[in-house]
């Protein structure tokens, strides 16, 4: 079986992040990177499916130059090869673009399954697993808490407020996975130091057969147009109750709308 | 080529425990190895720590996944070993200490001592046999030089094995060995003895009659390893138990290097631990209206410990080089011991002061290392001996011996 695994480098979720003001994206330069913790879920459920039925395990990561740090990790986890997207004109895409930018990239490959984190620390939109879905035409498994090959089919668990939903598919087909899945592997000394010698391939645009003008913030759908940092949370009302509580905290909801 | 004072030198300083950005010395797979190492600890050992500690519990079920992680015998070639350099094993240990010296004890007495030994001196057979489990944590090993009444001076040990038949026959072993690391959890034994032609190294599995080990369980100090005695009597050995290739009292001395180099570089781990947790603390704690972090006293301290702590770790990262160039010395080793213990503890019991009276809580880990350092810096030769071999490179002159 071939998988391909798609993952994100996000900057540090520990750290401080802003926004950079010139082009109101993250500023990537002041925090290190890292893989998307989810995206490492991803990973090891891939590795756990090649190492059950037989077969390869490719990473796939789109990103600014020099930020090889999430497909590396994935290598050093036991992945097979990477490639590498990156075009200054990517620079900016929002999900939509990227979707497409990353459907370009799977053109060029082969597989049977292509499995992903349900969202990115970062942006969370957690919509590019169902738009990549929807762009190779492939049925789309989200937000799987347990996924089941055999043969030719694959079957998830879906995860959801009430439980859980079995979802059925054919191969090839799309599956993102959330946290409950597995328990991401530690990357061993003998893989970090096998990653080095594993085949990475990097693409820019053209490569990767992109149409330059359907990515990048130029290309994207969506546009941020502003952001204000969020304001210290201010002090909270503190209700004395004096027999009226209930009621004064039944008022204060209703002016939130909450009832 | 970057400019001098760049992107770089105007970034702020983000890690303050590495003040003098030591981590820009250090290899990407280096970096990689201490990362991996401390996320594996940081979700399945520091959380507990205290409590293992408290109770006298060596956390045994996580010797498989240190060994699937590759730190058990890291820095020996081949027999499911990892293979890296001696460097990055020393990043292990540090990361190790920073959580507990007991977990950097059994790792060096599983990789340093019981491997070492093996892989070293052993034959392709007892190398076959014990070192794929050892390097898994399916089995647990031990090393046993020290004997009850002779610790810095183990050319007079009492545990004597006798060849029977003439010579040709198989080994009578007796004697016993005291403050034996993993000696009541190892499945093979490394034991020392004296022999009618100098001192051999033999491995005895667990479970040879007459072998019987008696855990030490009130020690105040390593509570979260396994602190053993061994008794041999009349253990009958074959003569593919001997390590074939040790002779005399430099193979067990020579291994002990091995396990003091990890120890040089974990003690670094054990003081930035303590350092962090003071920083964190002197900056929540509020006296007089104000943290205590904003008192000269306290800074002088805080600052001190940091000059220490990181030319402690300067040191180490340069013996760590010397060594993969596969030029250090034994004199630079024990330079590398006596300092950076030394430097542990004393930051150790710092930290405890700025904690105030929280640093004798478990809660913290401060009052724990400095406990566990007392233990370091008397265990794989003492500050007094490591010091008189110093004296010895600086003048010639050997004055313990």
């Amino acid at each position: 079986m071939k998988i391909v695994v798609l993952v994100k480098q996000v900057p540090d979720t520990w750290a401080e992040k802003r926004l950079d003001p010139d082009t109101l994206t993250v500023d990537r330069a002041s925090v290190d990177g890292l893989i998307n913790e989810m995206d490492e879920f991803a990973v090891e459920e891939a590795l756990q499916l090649a190492e059950k039925h037989g077969g390869e395990v490719t990473v796939v990561c789109m990103g600014p130059e020099g930020a090889t740090d999430a497909y590396k990790k994935a290598l050093q986890m036991g992945v097979d090869k990477a490639v590498f997207l990156t075009d200054p004109a990517l620079a900016g895409s929002d999900a939509v673009g990227t979707s497409y930018a990353l459907a370009q990239v799977l053109g060029t490959l082969e597989y049977d399954l292509v499995i992903l984190g349900s969202e990115a620390s970062d942006a969370r939109t957690s919509i590019v697993p169902a738009l990549l879905a929807e762009r190779l035409g492939l049925p789309q498994l989200t937000f799987a808490s347990k996924v089941e090959v055999d043969g030719t089919s694959i079957k998830i668990n879906r995860q959801t407020d009430y439980g859980h939903d079995v979802v059925e598919a054919g191969l090839p087909a799309v599956v993102s996975v959330v946290e409950k899945i597995n328990e991401p592997r530690y990357p061993s000394f003998k893989g970090i130091m096998a990653a080095k010698k594993k085949p990475v391939q990097t693409l820019d645009a053209a490569a990767a057969a992109i149409d330059t003008a359907r990515v990048g913030a130029v290309g994207s759908w969506s546009k941020v147009l502003d952001a204000t940092v969020t304001p210290p949370r201010s002090k909270g009302t503190i209700v004395t109750d004096e027999g009226s509580g209930g009621v004064e905290l039944a008022d204060f909801l209703a002016t939130k709308k909450f009832v | 080529m970057k400019h001098p004072g760049g992107a770089a030198a105007r970034r702020p300083m983000t890690d303050p425990l590495d003040l003098l950005d030591v981590a820009f010395l250090l290899g990407q797979d280096e970096r990689d190895i201490q990362r991996s190492v401390r996320d594996l600890l940081a979700d399945r050992a520091r959380p507990h720590i205290g409590r293992w500690f408290e109770q006298g519990h060596f956390p045994r079920d996580l010797v498989p996944e240190l060994g699937a992680l590759g730190l058990l015998g890291m820095h020996l070639e081949g027999y499911g070993c990892a293979g890296t350099s001696a460097t990055a094993y020393g990043l292990a240990c540090l990361e190790l200490e920073a959580v507990d010296s007991g977990l950097r004890s059994f790792v060096s007495v599983q990789g340093s001592l019981s491997m070492y030994s093996i892989h070293r001196y052993g034959s392709e057979e007892q190398k076959q046999q014990w070192l794929p489990r050892l390097a898994a944590g399916e089995a647990i090993g031990c090393f046993g030089l020290t004997e009850p009444d002779f610790g810095s001076d183990p050319a007079n040990m009492r545990t004597r094995a006798v060849r029977e038949g003439d010579g040709q026959g198989d080994w009578i072993l007796d004697g016993a060995k005291m403050w034996i690391t993993n000696g009541g959890v190892a499945d093979v034994a490394t034991v020392w003895a004296q022999t009618q032609d100098g001192i051999r190294g033999f491995l005895v599995p667990r479970g040879t009659p007459g072998f019987t080990t008696r855990d030490i369980e009130n020690k105040q100090s390593l509570r979260a390893s396994v602190t053993s005695e061994l008794a041999f009597d009349g253990v009958r050995l074959p003569d593919r138990a001997r390590l074939p290739h040790a002779r005399g009292l430099g193979a067990p001395l020579s291994c002990l290097n091995e396990a003091r180099f990890g120890i040089l570089f974990g003690a670094v781990g054990a003081a930035r631990d303590c350092l962090q947790s003071a920083l964190g603390y002197a900056d929540q704690r509020v006296q007089f209206g104000r943290p205590i972090s904003a008192f000269q006293l306290t800074q002088r301290k805080l600052a001190g410990m940091a000059l220490s702590l990181n030319t402690a770790m300067l040191l180490a990262l340069h013996l760590g080089r010397l060594k993969d160039a596969g030029r250090i010395r034994p004199e630079q080793i024990s330079a590398g011991k006596l300092n950076n213990v030394r430097a542990a503890i004393e930051i150790a019991r710092e930290c405890r002061t700025i904690l105030g009276a929280n640093g004798v809580s478990l809660e913290y880990p401060p009052i724990r290392h400095a406990n566990n350092l007392e233990s370091v810096l008397t265990y794989e030769g003492t500050e007094e001996i490591h010091t008189l071999v110093v004296g010895q490179a600086l003048t010639g002159r050997a004055a313990y011996r």
